[in-house]
């Protein structure tokens, strides 16, 4: 079996007496899309945090490709090629489009501390920032403020940024939220390609989504993982619905 | 050096370390409730000065001098308030920063225009003009010990206030959860300009009871200002409690570092030339305490606990 | 865009034809109010590096300007008594040579730049301000309790520092020396705020976490952007000192960092050009105001008052428009 890319082994988390993450294992493989998924409160932003660097675990590790990274900040789990999109539209609000996408394309590269070299003549930069906009349809709007972007645009730049890190795997924090029927729709199709070159762990609250892409659902309730498995296992699941599904989907 | 020149000078850091925290109460509290940095503090502890030295000079009364720099510096701190604060909530640091050191110019120019450059002279009243003896036989002025008193005395009396009144219970919900206090139905309008005219009456009086040891003068604030931020940046923003300990840190270690530095100097170098070293890093100390402070706690002694 | 170039021109061509039609009609105090205004632009530039490219509200650049300037006094204190800096461990002499004191006061000024920033930085928002406050106080404390050079009378020098073998008593020329470098400076920072750390830098600025996500570490780029502007600035005091041929504890202290920013939010923060305009308004109402009462700073802090509360943008903000040039 191939190695996971991102792999959690057991990590718990307590704020004072609420244990928001309680010994969670869970993994993510090449070529899939896991979609993570629960009530509000259950403790997702609390574990996608972890994953990516912005909280330490009290106990547990966290694996990317292999390599323990449970002791490095986010930029450097960003760097061994963690690309991650945010709940909340994560952008420099006065950059122009591209130049946010520019940003990406430079904190891969890395070569950062460059002084007096016009960064938006570096042409391989631009070409790299270029492709990722086109692939998630904004290329007409490179030059607007993204300030005066719509939420579902800032959404799909969110997601042009984290394409440009080319990273190993993708941890999205509800990409289809306020998206409409035609970008879902659209950016299904997209993530459902994109899971071939590089897999995705998907925290979302759209259930057809979640159904209609993921490989395989872990489902988080009070900050435990009641239940991992394909679609239709989940989907069965009794416990799963009684905590969650029973509940009406979320909207 | 004898213990008891040693408990003199603990008893004057005690003092000053009560008078700063008047004013960082203040400080804190403001940037606790509003969210709003003030650098105009140090101006409303002037204008206290001026409006006591005023009065006492007019009555020779030195307890209405206080409730004159009380009165005085809460209506400044109301006026400034409902004309130029109130814009400044929703507005960023920055746009604070330079909104309130226009306030200081305004302030100070205006100050100077009334009065002129050449201080005034307020006069502390005879009933606590001689010394007391204090256990040991040790000497103390009864005027700094009645500051000290009356520090600990408005200390007891804000901890009480915060702990135990309405106002308390607004002001600690104004700290955790600013939309909530306005969904309790609280007066949020009313409520900031309370509290700013709260830590106005305190930065004013502080500078009342300190005017009568130093002397008064356009820009006394800002040195005192300057010192309330030490004090919060040890203590942890927001922390009154962290204001009261901050503050009595900072007021013993610039003034045990004033008298014990070049002593310590003194020990492996000529006298003159421990006397400049000494002072020259007395006149840093409290600055490298803050930076020692900063590397362990960059959230201060008390910061961050409210989370 | 383009009105934003017409001003930059206009500002440039303004602050070399008024020294220059002064000199013609022997007016040599007039330029030495412009070679202020330069300086005291430089300065702001400096700040403008932390401000505007950053968003770091430091007050206390008054420290990296006070420094550039002692760094000044210093070495021309010992020039002109003939006595050695150092003795040990080797013997380091005062000098009277402009361009070595520049880079004594960039290295010294970008040296405490580094201490201060990374302490500071641990720090965010109004922690930082008053940090930077108390350092920069810190400074000053120390400068009036230490009694060589000067402490709280300052230091004076009787000439003008040299350079090139050029006459630098003469008003014109120090003025040349001065548009020169803030030519030099205006150039390095444009190419700096269009470079790939300005990009980052910028975008640090408006939400860190976005520049973690992508793999670097905002608190690297904000010490960086400290030192870089904290020498700028640094290398304005050393100037300005040489302007008065005087130095004193004034420079380093908090009032200073204060009128430093404001030239920078009179001119518009984060505008390359801004601090240039701020700091000629700056000192064209001193000279205006100052001559119809000795109590122009109230009439200062009602137009500051007045900018910050009605008109954010500043001069660059009413003239040129709200947009923040990309390019």
């Amino acid at each position: 079996m191939t190695e996971p890319v991102i792999d959690v082994r057991g990590i718990t988390k307590a704020f004072g007496g609420l244990v928001a993450s309680d010994d969670i294992t869970l993994n993510l493989r090449p070529g899939e899309i896991h979609a993570l998924i629960g009530p509000n409160g259950a403790g997702k932003s609390t574990l996608i945090a972890q994953i990516a660097g912005a909280l330490r675990p009290d106990r547990g590790q966290v694996r990317l490709n292999g390599q323990d990274v449970t002791a490095l900040d986010t930029p450097a789990r960003a760097r061994r090629g963690l690309g991650r999109t945010f709940q909340i539209s994560s952008l420099a609000m006065d950059y122009t489009v591209l130049q946010n996408a520019m940003i990406g394309a430079l904190g891969r590269r890395g070569d950062v501390m460059r002084f007096l070299r016009p960064v938006m003549r570096d042409t391989a930069l631009c070409e790299a920032a270029e492709t990722a906009l086109d692939q998630v349809g904004l290329s007409e709007f490179r030059a607007l403020r993204t300030a005066e972007l719509s939420h579902g645009q800032r959404r799909q730049l969110e997601l042009a940024v984290a394409l440009t890190l080319t990273p190993r795997a993708f941890v999205m924090d509800e990409p289809m939220a306020g998206l409409g029927a035609e970008g879902s729709k659209r950016l299904i199709t997209f993530l459902s390609d994109l899971r071939a070159r590089t897999p995705i762990l998907l925290v979302e609250h759209d259930m057809d989504a979640v159904f209609a892409l993921a490989d395989r659902i872990s489902v988080l309730v009070g900050g435990r993982i009641i239940a991992t498995g394909p679609v239709t296992e989940i989907r069965a699941n009794p416990e799963v619905r009684r905590a969650y599904l029973g509940e009406d989907a979320q909207p | 050096m004898s213990l008891i020149l040693l408990v003199e000078q603990a008893l004057n850091g005690l003092q000053l370390g009560v008078m700063l925290f008047l004013m960082a109460a203040g400080l804190t509290l403001i940037f606790g409730v509003m969210g709003l940095i003030n650098l105009a503090h140090g101006s409303l502890y002037m204008v206290g000065a001026f409006a006591a030295a005023a009065v006492a000079g007019l009555t020779g009364s030195f307890l209405l001098a206080l409730v004159a720099s009380l009165a005085a510096a809460a209506l400044a701190g109301v006026i400034v308030e409902i004309t130029v604060i109130r814009r400044l909530y929703d507005r960023d640091h920055l746009d604070q920063v330079l909104a309130t050191f226009a306030l200081i110019l305004i302030f100070s120019e205006g100050t100077r225009w009334l009065y002129g450059s050449v201080p005034l002279y307020l006069d502390r009243p005879e009933w606590l003009s001689g010394t007391v003896t204090l256990p040991l036989g040790i000497e103390y002025s009864a005027y700094r010990l009645a500051l000290i008193g009356a520090g600990l005395a408005v200390a007891a009396g804000l901890f009480w206030m915060i702990a135990r009144t309405r106002l308390g219970i607004q002001i600690r919900a104004g700290e955790n959860d600013r939309e909530m206090i306005g969904a309790l139905g609280v007066n949020i309008s009313g409520l900031y300009t309370l509290v700013f005219a709260l830590g106005s009456a305190l930065a004013g009086l502080a500078g009342a009871l300190i005017g009568a040891i130093q002397s008064v003068q356009v820009g006394m604030g800002e040195p005192v200002l300057i010192l309330a931020f030490v004090v919060i940046v040890i203590g942890g923003i927001g922390s009154i409690k962290g204001a009261l300990v901050g503050a009595i840190l900072v007021g013993m270690t610039d003034t045990l570092g004033r008298v014990l530095l070049p002593q310590a100097f003194a020990l492996f170098m000529d006298a003159s030339s421990a006397t400049t070293a000494g002072s020259a890093l007395a006149s840093m100390a409290i600055y490298l305490l803050m930076a020692g402070v900063l590397l362990f706690r960059p959230k201060g002694l008390f910061g961050g606990a409210t989370a | 865009m383009r009105r934003e170039r017409v001003l930059n021109a206009a500002l440039l061509l303004g602050l070399l034809a008024i020294p220059l039609w002064a000199w013609i009609v022997d007016e040599p105090f007039t330029i030495t109010l412009v070679t202020r205004a330069v300086i005291l632009a430089i300065a702001g530039i400096g700040l403008n590096v932390a401000l505007g490219l950053g968003g770091l509200v430091s007050l206390g650049h008054a420290a990296f300007f006070g420094l550039g300037g002692y760094a000044m006094g210093i070495l021309a204190y010992h020039a002109q008594t003939y006595t050695p800096l150092i003795e040990m461990p080797l013997l380091i002499e005062g000098t009277k040579s402009m361009p070595v004191i520049w880079l004594v006061a960039i290295a010294v000024s970008a040296l405490a730049a580094l201490a201060i920033g990374a302490l500071s930085l641990r720090t965010t928002g109004v922690y930082f301000i008053m940090i930077t406050l108390a350092f920069g106080q810190m400074f000053y404390y120390f400068a009036i309790s230490w009694p060589a050079y000067g402490g709280e009378d300052g230091l004076s020098i009787y000439v003008r520092n040299g350079v090139a073998g050029l006459n630098t008593m003469d008003p014109l020329t120090f003025f040349a020396i001065c548009y020169a470098l803030l030519l030099l400076v205006l150039f390095i920072v444009s190419r700096l705020a269009a470079s790939p750390f300005g990009l980052m830098l910028g975008a640090a600025r408006q939400n860190p976490a976005r520049v973690e996500a992508v793999g670097q570490a905002p608190y690297r780029l904000y010490l960086t952007a400290f030192v870089i502007s904290g020498a700028i600035t640094g290398l304005a005091g050393a100037l300005f000192a040489d302007l008065n041929r005087f130095v004193s504890p004034v420079m380093l202290s908090w009032q200073t960092s204060g009128e430093i920013m404001v030239f920078v939010i009179l001119g518009g923060v984060g505008r390359v050009f801004g601090p240039v305009a701020g700091a000629a308004l700056f000192i064209a109402l001193e000279h205006w105001l100052g001559g119809l009462s000795d109590y122009w700073h109230i009439y200062l802090g009602a137009i500051l008052l007045g900018v910050v509360l009605f008109a954010r943008g500043g001069i660059y903000g009413l003239i040129a428009g709200r947009e923040v040039a990309h390019d």
